[in-house]
């Protein structure tokens, strides 16, 4: 088991393409790190540089304090789950098991017992001597694993292995990767697109866009402080609202102005906040998660009117889509905090089924307490 | 219902008759070697011809009497199992090479490969007889077997079925610990049987029928082939029809049973290198 460390890593492709941008992220011995992101982020391709089988162009990985650049893919004792499993196709499972075990020239008899424990562990003796292809998505998933486990490497490196299966077998295996994780306390860096999985799997969670790291945090401060517009609005499902406003002052009161909105700022939420007394008169950005937004069916005074434009209904949940007169933001905000042009509809998450139908006129109200605050360049305000 | 049934019809009736131009040859050969040399002769311009008439092995037998044929099957054999097996390796490690390592010069040195594959073996016959001769390879088996081992055509076979495979096998096998040589041998291979196979029997039916070479090259029975023998065999007074459709039909067999014992592969193989690359 080892740290890992990525230490100013960059990974230019021809034409000059940044696929990871000079990124620093530590990974400390038994943590599992989910890195997560929209494809194309480059987060296979640190997976991968980690691995060995993609170059680093500059800066440094270590691997248990031991710089890894120049060292080869198979002296570097790391495992890795590919996505598509890759399996070797014309061995059994029992060969596909004990083949990096062949490879460190071990006893016969220490490679038996080794593969037996392992197919125990995994569930995987009945299947020991079928071939790939005569096994179920989920089968190869854990025969893939347990290629990855039987090694006992330094470093478990899991490449979206679930995209492959179906959502039932997805949310089981990830409970059983939980478990495998901590029964061997490897650490693990797992890549993946979904947030669901990223919240779910991971002790920290990286989050990158255009291979640069947006915040390394762990899910629920993820979640509930997010770094910028983009983290808001990737992590949960759906992602946070991001509406447009001011920021003033009137009478020792700190009010956020959102559309024909005033909402006066709690001593203890704007407390939070240092220095908001210099962004007053300023334009920001605030965040509120979807299942913050309150439904009043009366109209109220406080409230903002709001006319429902489509309704997904869950069952255990309900995703109500919104024309209001607040200024929606993008979920993909740019670097530069460029607005959408096209209005976007607010986004409210209500619990089990709802009797809403499309075009009914509601009041809505906001969870103030549980307001994140951005900048117009979309950075959180501290 | 009726224009279905009489679309199969046509089409089989159009499918027989193009067997027929491979088959009737060989059933003229076969039938003919079997029957005395007059019988052939009579028979040749009518149906009889493919009707067995006083059948026996005579000119078989005639054919062990008068030419050194286990000789000429032995260097057949020989020389084209050393270049299918030599060219197998020696080719598809090439393709690997240039499939999935990555070197200085690679690309250019793959398209001259490539460019090799539509130069003619006569372009090249008479400065390679030239070589041979300085180096006194003449009237051997090395220079009928060494100067096509490595060959354009197969590296481009083997090249584009490499090219296709799952590059996480290999990265697997890596992590893994395995070598490169070790993933050649122990992923690639045996995953890619299909396009060895048919390489095999290509480079084999190519050597098998060759002649100019074999002809240039050799100068007494010692090393010679059987295509150059049979020439030979057809010059050799007097001329008996019988012996040299016999000698024709011990030629033909290992070819025959060769493919049809191979066939799927061969069709699978050409079919995953061809179309999928």
């Amino acid at each position: 088991m080892a740290s890992i460390e990525f230490d100013n890593v960059s990974r230019s492709f021809d034409g000059g393409i940044d696929a990871v941008h000079k990124l620093n992220l530590n990974i400390s011995d038994g943590e599992f790190m989910v890195l997560v992101g929209p494809s194309g982020c480059g987060k296979s391709t640190l997976l991968r540089m980690a691995a060995g089988l993609e170059e680093i162009t500059s800066g440094e990985i270590r691997i248990g304090g031991r710089a890894v650049n120049h060292i080869p893919a198979q002296q570097r004792n790391v495992a890795m789950v590919f996505q598509n499993y890759a399996l070797y196709p014309h061995m059994t499972v029992r060969r596909n098991l004990d083949f990096p075990l062949r490879m460190q020239r071990l006893s016969s008899a220490d490679i038996e017992r080794r593969v037996r424990h392992i197919a125990e562990m995994l569930d995987l003796v009945p299947l020991l001597e079928r071939k790939p292809k005569a096994l179920s998505g989920g089968q190869r998933q854990r025969v893939a694993m347990g290629r990855a486990i039987i090694r006992e490497a330094d470093l478990f490196l899991m490449d979206e292995p679930l995209s492959n299966l179906d959502a039932r077998l997805r949310v089981q295996i990830r409970s059983e990767i939980v478990r495998l994780q901590k029964e061997l306390a490897i650490t693990t860096l797992y890549v993946t697109h979904d947030q669901a999985e990223a919240m779910t799997l991971g002790q920290r969670i990286a989050v990158l866009k255009e291979g640069r790291l947006q915040q390394v945090a762990q899910p629920s401060e993820i979640y509930q402080h997010p770094a910028n517009t983009f983290v808001a609005s990737f992590i949960g499902s759906p992602g946070m609202n991001l509406i447009r406003g001011t920021l003033r002052h009137n009478q020792g009161n700190t009010l956020l102005q959102l559309g024909p909105m005033r909402l006066i700022l709690p001593e203890q939420v704007a407390s939070r906040y240092t220095g908001l007394n210099s962004r007053y008169d300023q334009t920001l950005i605030a965040g509120i998660r979807p299942s913050h937004i309150r439904i009043d069916q009366e109209q109220s005074q406080t409230g903002l009117s709001a006319r429902i434009t489509s309704v997904e209904s869950l069952g255990h949940e309900t995703i109500l889509h919104l024309a209001t007169e607040l200024e929606v933001d993008a979920a993909e905000i740019t670097d530069r905090g460029v607005f959408a042009t096209q209005p976007r509809p607010l986004i409210a998450l209500l619990p089990g089924h709802q009797g809403f139908t499309t075009g009914d006129r509601l009041t809505l109200n906001l969870d103030i307490d549980n307001l994140c605050l951005f900048d117009p360049q979309g950075k959180a305000i501290d | 219902m009726r224009s279905t049934r009489l679309s199969v019809l046509l089409s089989y009736l159009l499918l027989g008759g193009m067997a027929m131009l491979f088959v009737v040859p060989l059933l003229m050969m076969f039938i003919g070697s079997l029957k005395p040399d007059q019988n052939i002769l009579v028979e040749a311009g009518s149906l009889a011809a493919f009707l067995p008439s006083d059948v026996s092995l005579q000119n078989y037998a005639d054919v062990f009497r008068r030419s050194d044929f286990p000789r000429y099957l032995f260097n057949s054999l020989f020389i084209t199992g050393c270049i299918v097996i030599c060219g197998l390796l020696v080719n598809s490690m090439a393709a690997y090479a240039f499939a999935r390592l990555q070197w200085r010069g690679r690309d250019l040195l793959f398209n001259l490969v490539l460019a090799l594959m539509v130069l003619p073996f006569e372009a090249i016959a008479i400065p390679l007889f030239y070589g041979a001769s300085i180096l006194g390879l003449r009237d051997s088996y090395t220079v009928q077997i060494v100067p096509f081992i490595a060959n354009a055509f197969a590296v481009y076979l083997f090249y584009s079925f490499f090219i296709s495979m799952p590059k996480e096998l290999e990265e697997a096998a890596r992590l893994d610990g395995a070598s490169t040589l070790r993933i050649f041998f122990s992923i690639i291979m045996p995953n890619a049987k299909p396009v060895f196979a048919s390489v095999a029997i290509l480079t084999f039916l190519t050597w098998w029928g060759s002649y100019l070479w074999p002809m240039m090259v050799t100068i007494g029975p010692a090393v010679r082939p059987l295509p150059v023998a049979i020439a030979s065999f057809f010059t050799l007074p007097p001329l008996y029809w019988g012996d040299i459709l016999a000698f024709g039909v011990m030629m033909v067999s290992p070819v025959l049973l060769l493919f049809v014992t191979f066939q799927r592969w061969f069709v699978r193989g050409v079919a995953s290198s061809a179309i999928k690359g």
